[in-house]
């Protein structure tokens, strides 16, 4: 049968989904279990006085009432194995606040009750006393105290290549830029929700309505509660979006868990979407004083960035990742010589902030590309021009970059033709023609514009991950996987490679994942590493198990195994299509175990095997843009735009498509609508999906994409590069050059989102 | 407001007894009382259109009912589109164009777009595109789902 790695099959997730029978949080139940509401802080910087739960304990229904003094034996939400820093630990989140409240939305205390209503009702009724302390709001103010003797600053990290102070002092020109980002999140549409449940026969802990990385959050889960590895079982079911934000471990997973084996009852929680807007993970929010130095032509001598963080009330599962992601990919795909980058890692009372979908790589690429087109301003040379000459080129593969700090791992860039998908991209989108068009259009008086946004991904980051494929007894093909599902295709794209490597129909492959009692190990679904990550664990695992039905068929049909061939689960001599074959499936009950046939093999038919990649895979794209600014209003109007991206290989084209369109539209929510804003004490202004706009069909342009196999990764098997992220990664970049090009003043916007009263205020201030 | 009431809803055909308190919302009764999970909850304030439902053949957003206000009515939710394996137009095109990614957003808009072709099986797309406005999906881009609908809305009409 043909092949299906690459082709745009239709995907397996599908049908329970469109009939409404989709396994989410909120549709998980146990017999007997109790809802939690989460009693939050109304300020955001507060000593808590006093707590009162007895009116709440009062009401009928209620269960019980818990605040930090229930639970004191507990310690704050950990960050995962791989990100411990002693000197972020004291700013980690308790899972009930002590003494202290720092964000609006921080949980104080939590309500226990028969029905999610008398939850509800009684978490109204937890008397809290406060006293209010002033609030830090922003990263850029002086930093201020933490807790006693504990700053605000909790980190001063850099990232430094190269001599700086020598490429500004023999620069032509220095450009020097104050950019910000807004505070935007994932906001999926389906909340947070987690479920705990205690099985005492087994004395087993289970965590169902996990997400994007169970096992690690099950490594984290059983260092915070001293449980053994085969004490605590993490469960994903449907998941209903990630990007970044879900599946992170937070206060209330923690929570659910230690209520359920304590009150005896299973427990379960559902964020509300304003809960949702106030406390899940937010990021983004980033001031930079950019700085470049460059020749006469526009060639870059060095870079140079001081960066304030704002990290919100306490640091949390990533530690100080998003800032050093941040730094480390400032320069992207450009030839940079000397760089050094500071980034003040603060604390301030707003919502914690992490991973948000292409962490620090949209606010790096925003603040890089803005960088080039005012050197293209400056020097009066094309924009395109400018890049092209800095750009890394095609034969400087593997290209390393080495920081000077001994705790900073190099990066690698596998592979690539920078050049080659701008020209691609420029010319599908026609730029070299618009150029005419929109000056006609200007000089009519209209404020139109086009923009650029070069980006570089990261994806794939090891170090390991494995899988373990069956065959049952009627040709059944069980894959079980580490990896995680957040909607994005992967049952999909693990059953389009094994189905190729083993010669099986993928509709006929069951994809297990985010199960941690199917398998003991798991990377799960973050920083763009599934496909490549667990689409190399199955693709090494079916071409094993391949091996070992071919070497049981060779047997049972008296041929040599490289002589045969394994065709839509029929196993048969490749150059003799009439002669005898069997299935796979009779295989399997051929191995069974007890089989006279086996001889010294070991019983079933099933492999397992891992994939260590030893370095990062780096794939890249371009973003375009073309803009129509409203004068009266500030409004923009995006009247098209591109993503073009080199993807190495495409499992599946129009899942590819998915993830790029779709992160084109999040990309542009942030650039123009999205915007967690707070006032001066604090207090979050954008609360419900009517203040935080996610963007509707009614702001969708047509995205046009073009996906690019130019540049396969040399890092593993398939060539695959990962496509999570790309699509979100230079939207901002793009958006922000095409403005300032359509209002006709070079570096106009500093600051995303682009709202109308910003654009008008710039408008205003030019006496445009 | 929290004495419980004797209502009978009419959820897909099929008739349930339950017993609610006034202020429960339709989404509720629906996915708790009826155990029709299908129908999700997005906002609970009436934006995202996660939970649309049809009531008495017109889309509505079952967060913003309460169930009391709903006993005599039809309500007709995702649960009700497939024929067995059958699946609706709408469902097949949905599939066909890889117009779901995290499912989530998928039986609010289906049940919209339902609605929408039902009311009006010759709607032009500047209208249509203006009526799918209603929803939000945080995965797909929504273009997409517009050529689903598109598509089943073709297919309907010929069929």
């Amino acid at each position: 049968m043909d092949k299906v790695l690459g082709k745009p099959v239709e995907r397996l997730e599908d049908g329970p989904l469109i009939r409404g029978r989709g396994r989410y949080a909120g549709d998980i139940n146990f017999p007997h279990q109790l809802h939690m509401r989460m009693v939050r802080s109304p300020h955001a910087h507060a000593l808590i006085k006093s707590v009162d739960t007895g009116e709440a304990l009062a009401l009928p229904g209620v269960f019980a009432v818990w605040t930090s003094a229930d639970i004191a034996e507990l310690g704050p939400v950990d960050f995962r194995a791989d990100r411990a820093s002693e000197i972020l630990k004291p700013y980690r989140q308790p899972v009930l606040a002590k003494g202290r409240v720092r964000y609006v939305g921080d949980p104080v205390a939590a309500v226990f009750a028969e029905d999610p209503y008398t939850a509800e009702d009684a978490a109204e009724l937890v008397a809290v006393d406060y006293e209010e302390l002033p609030a830090i709001t922003r990263a850029d103010q002086e930093p201020g105290e933490f807790d006693d003797g504990l700053g605000t600053e909790a980190a001063l990290l850099t990232h430094t290549f190269g001599d700086v102070e020598a490429g500004f002092a023999a620069a032509h020109t220095v450009i020097e830029l104050d950019l910000l980002t807004g505070r935007h999140s994932g906001v999926p549409m389906e909340t947070r929700g987690a479920i705990g449940v205690y099985d005492a026969a087994a004395d087993v802990l289970e965590l169902h309505g996990a997400a994007k990385v169970p096992h690690r959050n099950r490594d984290t889960l059983i260092g915070m509660l001293d449980l053994a590895p085969g004490q605590v079982h993490v469960y994903e079911s449907h998941v209903g979006g990630g990007f970044g934000i879900r599946g992170e471990l937070y206060p209330e997973d923690v929570l659910v868990l230690v209520a359920a084996k304590r009150l005896g009852r299973p427990v379960k929680w559902i964020e509300d979407r304003m809960e949702h807007l106030m406390c899940a993970n937010q990021g983004r929010e980033q001031r930079h004083l950019a700085r470049i130095a460059v020749d006469e032509d526009g060639r870059i001598l060095a870079m140079d960035d001081e960066i304030f963080h704002d990290q919100g009330g306490y640091v949390r599962t990533h530690g100080s990742n998003v800032a050093n992601r941040t730094m480390c990919m400032l320069t992207g795909l450009y030839d940079v010589s000397a760089f050094r980058a500071v980034a003040h890692f603060r604390l301030t009372n707003k919502t914690p902030c992490a991973t948000y979908r292409a962490p620090g790589r949209f606010e790096s690429t925003y603040v890089r590309e803005q960088l080039i087109d005012a050197i293209a301003a400056e020097l009066g040379i094309d924009r395109v021009a400018v890049r092209r000459r800095n750009l890394i080129p095609a034969d400087a593969f593997p290209y390393r970059l080495a920081f000077d700090e001994p705790h900073v791992a190099d990066l690698e860039f596998d592979s690539g033709d920078y050049e080659l998908l701008m020209d691609k991209a420029l010319e599908a989108f026609g730029w070299k023609e618009l150029q005419d068009t929109l000056a006609r259009r200007r000089e009519a008086g209209e404020m139109v514009g086009l923009g650029i946004g070069l980006f570089l991904e990261e994806g794939g980051r090891g170090p390991s991950d494995g899988a373990r494929i069956s065959v049952d007894s009627q040709g059944g093909v069980e894959v079980v996987t580490g990896g995680a599902s957040l909607g994005q295709g992967f049952e999909t794209a693990m059953a389009q490679i094994c189905a190729d490597a083993l010669g099986v129909d993928y509709k006929r492959i069951r994809v297990i994942h985010g199960q941690t009692d199917r398998i003991p190990y798991g990377i799960g679904a973050h920083a763009t590493r599934a496909t490549v990550l667990t689409g190399g664990a199955v693709h090494a695992t079916a071409l094993t198990l391949r091996a070992k039905a071919l070497d049981m068929a060779a047997e049972l049909l008296q041929s040599p195994a490289d002589a045969l061939n394994i065709d839509d689960g029929v196993i048969g001599k490749r150059d003799d299509p009439g002669g005898p074959t069997m299935t796979l499936g009779e295989v399997a009950k051929r191995m069974a175990p007890g089989s006279k046939v086996l001889g010294d093999r070991p019983p079933g038919l099933w492999a397992e095997d891992f994939f260590n990649p030893a370095e990062t895979v780096f794939p890249y794209g371009v973003h375009l843009a073309q803009v129509r600014v409203d004068p009266g209003t500030g409004g923009i109007t995006v009247e098209r735009f591109m993503v073009a991206y080199d993807v190495g290989r495409a499992v599946n084209p129009a899942m590819v498509e998915g993830q790029l369109v779709g992160g084109c539209l999040q990309g542009l929510g942030g650039a123009l609508y999205e915007e967690f804003a707070y006032d001066e004490r604090g207090q979050p202004l954008a609360v419900t999906l009517a203040d935080y706009l996610l963007p509707t069909l009614g702001e969708a342009p047509e995205i046009e994409c073009l996906i690019t196999e130019d540049a396969p990764s040399p890092l593993n098997p398939l060539g695959i590069k990962s496509a999570g992220e790309g699509g979100i990664n230079g939207v901002g970049a793009a958006i922000a050059g095409a403005v300032n090009e359509a209002i006709g003043i070079p570096g106009a916007v500093t600051r995303l989102p682009i709202t109308p009263q910003r654009l008008k205020a710039i408008l205003r201030a030019a006496g445009k | 407001m929290t004495a419980k009431t004797d209502i009978t809803l009419t959820v897909n055909g099929r008739d349930y007894a339950v017993t609610v308190e006034p202020r429960r919302t339709l989404a509720d009764a629906i996915r708790e009382d009826c155990g029709q999970t299908g129908t999700h909850l997005g906002c609970e304030h009436g934006v995202c259109g996660t939970c649309t439902v049809l009531l008495d053949g017109q889309p509505v957003r079952s967060c913003l009912l309460f169930a009391v206000q709903c006993q005599g009515k039809s309500i007709r939710t995702v649960e009700s589109l497939a024929d067995g394996d059958d699946l609706h137009p709408l469902q097949e095109a949905f599939v066909k164009h890889h117009a779901l990614q995290c499912g989530y957003c998928t039986p609010g808009f289906l049940m919209l777009a339902a609605g929408i072709l039902e009311n009006d099986p010759d709607i032009n797309d500047a209208d249509l595109r203006e009526a799918l406005s209603s929803n939000l999906c945080r995965c797909t881009g929504y273009a997409n789902i517009v050529k689903a609908v598109r598509a089943a809305a073709d297919d309907m009409k010929s069929g």
